[in-house]
């Protein structure tokens, strides 16, 4: 394989629209979905004379998380006016936050699939690797602001020479959202993406937001450049001058930008041989359709957004009491839950990163199952190869998943007690799915499973040996597989019987005859 | 009977004891408004009939009991940056012609719950800009005692309007001097109460952190009870002080004697200073001594730069508060289709926001949002806004200093009385210099009030002005209160 001919280095902003019941400056609703400008008043439509007045619940939800990604929280806070004309900004300006950000300096450990090889060529000394195969993606600051309303265009009405209509529509706007911007510390798509994915993951463990990108409750912007290795030796690195993507409504669409993005930024630059600071900076938007970047806006400076501080609003005090009583309030968070499961209950790291990534109900789902009496093992077994699978192929939530953990780790328990084997378990499994009034005996019951008793067993052991006199002479004669071809005889004539039973008895009968 | 040449207090009384209604006393101010409107232009927006039936109301609602209120039944007028849901909230600015608030400002919630009826909306200068009332949008505000001068600003409107006897009572707004220089250019009261003792929610922002409401009347015990009813916490607005109103009213008449009022050579000396106010300011001193109170020099070293301060930091802030007046989502939109921006794709957008603006603000307005623009720009905002924040600290010191050691500072309220309609307009330097003994109040968010004391050899009115520490307004009304008392002050009102 040949080493990559540049480096890509990616930071992303992300907006996170925090899961508060009411919007950040006034009481109204934050709900997704409603009937345009229902969900609206004299503060977040910007009327005249009207004054916003603070949620604490959210600046509450931008605590927790700014601690569980690692940041100080400011003992003082303040909100500052960021001035520009939109029609979806009412107001003229959209309250956020400046200099004084409520998190600061975090950091997000992620998993990397495998660390691009060429890093320590380049001298590369983003980020920090922090075990093998694990990498902290440093934050320089989440901060607190309002988000601004939609502009709905109307193309319906559109003919070539009418421009078509734009429609606003204010419900979003002053819902509170959290910004976490990171430091470039990504090197490829990939990492990006595994950054995205346990953010994401840790946002749903905190219970601080919705995360749903359709919604638009979480959004990403990426900052994408590449470095070129000089060509002399010890040259200095170049790099290319950095692009903001937009647009990006996907994990795989941020993906596929950055790959598109990088590819694009080496091309042009062979082309024409720009780095950074020799054009200006890029705003590009992303088309998913034909998987290209477009130009979106072009600036020689940085927009000038006259930040102030908002004279109507006073500003945050946070004392470190509360800090601490913040920390203390936070849930495990999915790293500590990785490594406890596979402390504390022995399971691979494998396993535990599968189960703890698929979101805090579904671990706890899976610790359900060991707490009512499962082995972990088996648990952790069932959970990837059945339930997971389960919620995959019927596209549901395990919230909706028909059997509770309890009655899961009754199966689970029979089958550890050999009452039934895996593949029959799998059989009750299904029933239990399609039928969830069904308890676990009752299914097991209506599937005619029983306990094959001993004599019974033998009984149709000695009958199969008698019938199959040419198995018995190849087993004799010393291949013992010979005997798999009875286990599916036996099991035919009685569905109950343990495989491994069949095979055991019957060796044994056969070596006693021969005695 | 007279019902018009009297005080808030009286007229109070004498709806209480049943004497006369509270509708035939808002009949009498809403004829005398129709019979001198004409000529002084304080009103922008009068709601005769609407007054009328909320003043039978409230007739009713007093002979059953139910309000026991002191102001009950007494007309107000209120400028014309309070949102109302009857009457257009303009700011009398083009660029609200029309505009009806879709909520009350909390000072209207409270005036008609404490039974005031409100008989209109004054004028001003545009968005409060201004010291004249010459920027008004709609009409000239006409000084009632000389109708060739103009009654101050911005709240020229709330102070005419009680001089020219069209209301006993008013509220105006003041942010520079705004309540203060207009109330002595027309030989009236003004309080501004301390930064947060009144509410702003529904008040039409100029510069958020000077804003404050007040009252305006001819006696001290007017604007006592007045600022009872509007005054005290609310919940919506964040800078809202959580304390309760404590009685003003009930401590005026209690001896002065031992009080310790400050006074500024600087400001009696001031070169531009009218000879005739220092002579009165004088003579208001000796008032005072004569009452036993022992009268301190106090220095406020920086209060020099008050005016260069503020005004960096009020269009600074008036810069972003009008940046809503877009024609996007309400008020006037212009309906001219001239492109000056051609470049862009947007520029239907742009063009609309530029001839929107261009043509709904006046150009007081327009030069104070540049000026904002500029001082809160990328490169200078450190320069001049975030410099004049840390002056702004120093100044508030200064008078934190000086009240450690006096309870009042006595001065002259305006450098000149009512100067010519038309003298400054084309001066914009000169006619902020009419703020110069009054922003300091503002930028240390302490009460200061204005009280008439004397006239010109000419017939103008002249105040002079009392600030205190934040919220003793008690100190101030106690104060204003002794010095009428002592005088025998008797509200005059000019033939008009």
């Amino acid at each position: 394989m040949n080493a990559p001919s540049y480096t890509t280095v990616i930071g992303l902003e992300v907006h996170v629209q925090l899961k508060t019941a009411s919007k950040l400056f006034c009481r109204c609703a934050t709900t997704f979905g409603a009937p345009p400008n229902t969900q609206v008043c004299p503060v977040c439509l910007g009327l005249p004379g009207s004054l916003p007045v603070l949620n604490a619940q959210a600046v509450q939800l931008a605590m927790r998380t700014g601690l569980a990604l690692n940041c100080r929280i400011a003992g003082f806070t303040k909100w500052d006016r960021k001035n520009y004309f939109y029609p979806d900004l009412p107001k003229g300006y959209q309250i956020s936050q400046f200099d004084l950000p409520i998190c600061s300096e975090g950091f997000l450990e992620i998993e990397l699939a495998n660390r691009i090889t060429n890093d320590s060529a380049i001298n590369d000394t983003a980020g920090v690797a922090s075990a093998p195969n694990k990498k902290k993606i440093r934050l320089v600051r989440a901060h607190l602001e309002e988000d601004a309303g939609k502009s709905i265009h109307d193309e319906s009405n559109a003919t070539s020479r009418k421009k078509s209509d734009t429609r606003i529509d204010l419900n979003r706007t002053g819902t509170p959202l959290l910004e976490i911007v990171s430091e470039p510390d990504m090197r490829s798509a990939e990492e990006a993406k595994s950054y995205l994915t346990e953010l994401k993951l840790l946002l749903e463990y905190l219970d601080v937001s919705d995360c749903n990108m359709q919604e638009g409750s979480l959004r990403v912007d990426a900052n994408v450049n590449v470095h070129i290795p000089g060509k002399e030796p010890n040259a200095q690195l170049i790099a290319t001058p950095i692009v903001e993507v937009k647009n990006l409504n996907s994990f795989r669409s941020v993906e596929r930008a950055i790959q598109y993005e990088a590819a694009r930024q080496y091309q042009l630059w062979q082309q024409n041989g720009l780095a950074i600071g020799q054009s200006p900076k890029q705003t590009r938007g992303w088309d998913d359709q034909d998987g290209i970047t477009t130009l979106q806006r072009e600036k020689e400076e940085s927009a000038d957004y006259r930040y102030f501080p908002d004279p109507d609003l006073v500003p945050v005090v946070i004392a470190s009491e509360e800090v601490a009583r913040v920390r203390e309030s936070l849930c495990e968070l999915p790293q500590a839950k990785r490594q406890r499961f596979v402390s504390e209950y022995q399971i691979k790291p494998y396993d535990a990163e599968v189960i703890v990534s698929q979101g805090l109900a579904i671990a706890t789902y899976f610790e359900t199952l060991i707490q009512s009496g499962a082995t972990a093992k088996r648990a952790a077994a069932w959970m990837q190869q059945d339930v997971l699978r389960t919620l995959k192929d019927q596209e549901i939530e395990i919230e909706n998943f028909p059997i509770p953990s309890e009655k899961l780790a009754k199966l689970l328990v029979a089958i550890e007690q050999g009452k039934l084997d895996t593949t029959r378990g799998r059989e009750v499994f299904q029933q239990l799915v399609q039928n969830p009034s069904v308890e676990v005996d009752a299914a097991i019951e209506a599937l005619g499973i029983v306990q094959v008793e001993n004599q019974a067993m033998e009984l149709l052991c000695k009958e199969l040996l008698e019938a199959n006199p040419d198995v018995v002479e190849k087993v004799k004669a010393g291949n013992a597989k010979a005997i798999g071809s009875l286990v599916g005889q036996a099991k035919k004539k009685n569905p109950n019987a343990d495989p491994r039973v069949v095979q055991d008895l019957c060796l044994k009968l056969i070596n006693a005859s021969s005695v | 009977m007279n019902l018009i040449n009297l005080t808030a207090t009286e007229i109070a009384k004498q709806i209480h004891s049943r004497q006369i209604t509270s509708e035939q006393v808002t009949r009498a101010f809403l004829d005398r408004i129709v019979a001198t409107d004409t000529r002084i232009g304080a009103f922008l927006h009068v709601g005769a009939e609407r007054a009328v039936a909320q003043a039978a109301r409230v007739d009713q609602a007093i002979a059953r009991g139910q309000i026991d209120s002191p102001l009950a039944g007494v007309p107000i007028a209120i400028k014309d940056v309070l949102c109302t849901t009857t009457e257009p909230t303009t700011a009398a600015s083009k660029i609200l012609q029309n505009y009806i608030s879709a909520y009350k400002a909390t000072v209207v919630e409270k005036l008609e719950s404490a039974g005031l009826v409100i008989l209109g909306k004054t004028n001003l200068d545009e968005f409060a800009m201004g010291g004249s009332t010459e920027n008004s949008g709609y009409k000239l505000t006409r000084n009632p005692w000389d109708l060739t001068r103009t009654p101050g600003g911005s709240s020229g409107g709330s102070a005419a309007c009680i001089a020219a006897a069209q209301a006993p009572i008013s509220l105006g707004t003041d942010t520079g001097g705004s309540i203060r220089q207009p109330a002595a250019f027309c030989g009236i009261c003004g309080l501004k109460p301390t930064y947060g003792r009144v509410s702003r929610y529904g008040l039409l922002a100029f510069a958020s952190s000077l804003d404050q409401i007040g009252p305006m009347a001819h006696s001290i015990e007017d604007l006592a009870k007045l600022l009872e009813v509007i005054g005290g916490h609310d919940p919506r607005d964040s800078t809202s002080i959580p304390q309760s109103m404590p009685n003003l009213s009930s401590g005026l008449m209690k001896p002065i004697a031992g009080m310790k009022i400050g006074i500024v050579r600087e400001q009696i000396e001031n070169d531009g200073l009218d000879s005739e106010i220092r002579q009165k300011l004088l003579e208001s001193i000796e008032v005072y001594r004569s009452q036993g109170v022992k009268i301190v020099d106090v220095e406020l070293p920086n209060a020099q730069y008050s005016i260069a301060t503020y005004y960096i930091i009020a269009p600074g802030e008036a810069s972003s508060n009008l940046s809503r007046y877009s024609g996007a989502h309400y008020g006037y939109r212009s309906s001219t289709t001239d492109s000056k921006d051609t470049t862009a794709n947007a520029s239907s957008l742009i063009d609309m926001y530029c001839n929107t603006r261009g043509e709904g603000f006046g150009p007081e307005v327009k030069r104070r949002i540049m000026l904002g623009t500029y001082t809160l720009s990328a490169g200078y905002y450190d320069a001049y806004y975030l410099k004049a924040l840390k002056v702004r600290r120093l100044i508030r010191q200064d008078f934190d200093k000086a009240f450690q050691e006096v309870d009042c500072i006595l001065g002259p309220t305006t450098p000149t009385p009512a100067f010519s309609i038309g003298e400054k307009v084309d001066d914009p330097v000169q006619m902020y210099l009419v703020d110069l003994f009054t922003v300091g109040a503002n930028l240390a968010g302490i009460p200061a009030l204005a009280i008439p004391n004397g006239f010109t050899k000419a017939g103008l009115p002249i105040g002079m002005q009392l600030q205190a520490a934040p919220l003793r307004e008690d100190l101030l009304l106690h104060a204003g209160y002794a010095y009428q008392s002592s005088i025998q002050y008797q509200p005059t009102w000019p033939t008009i």
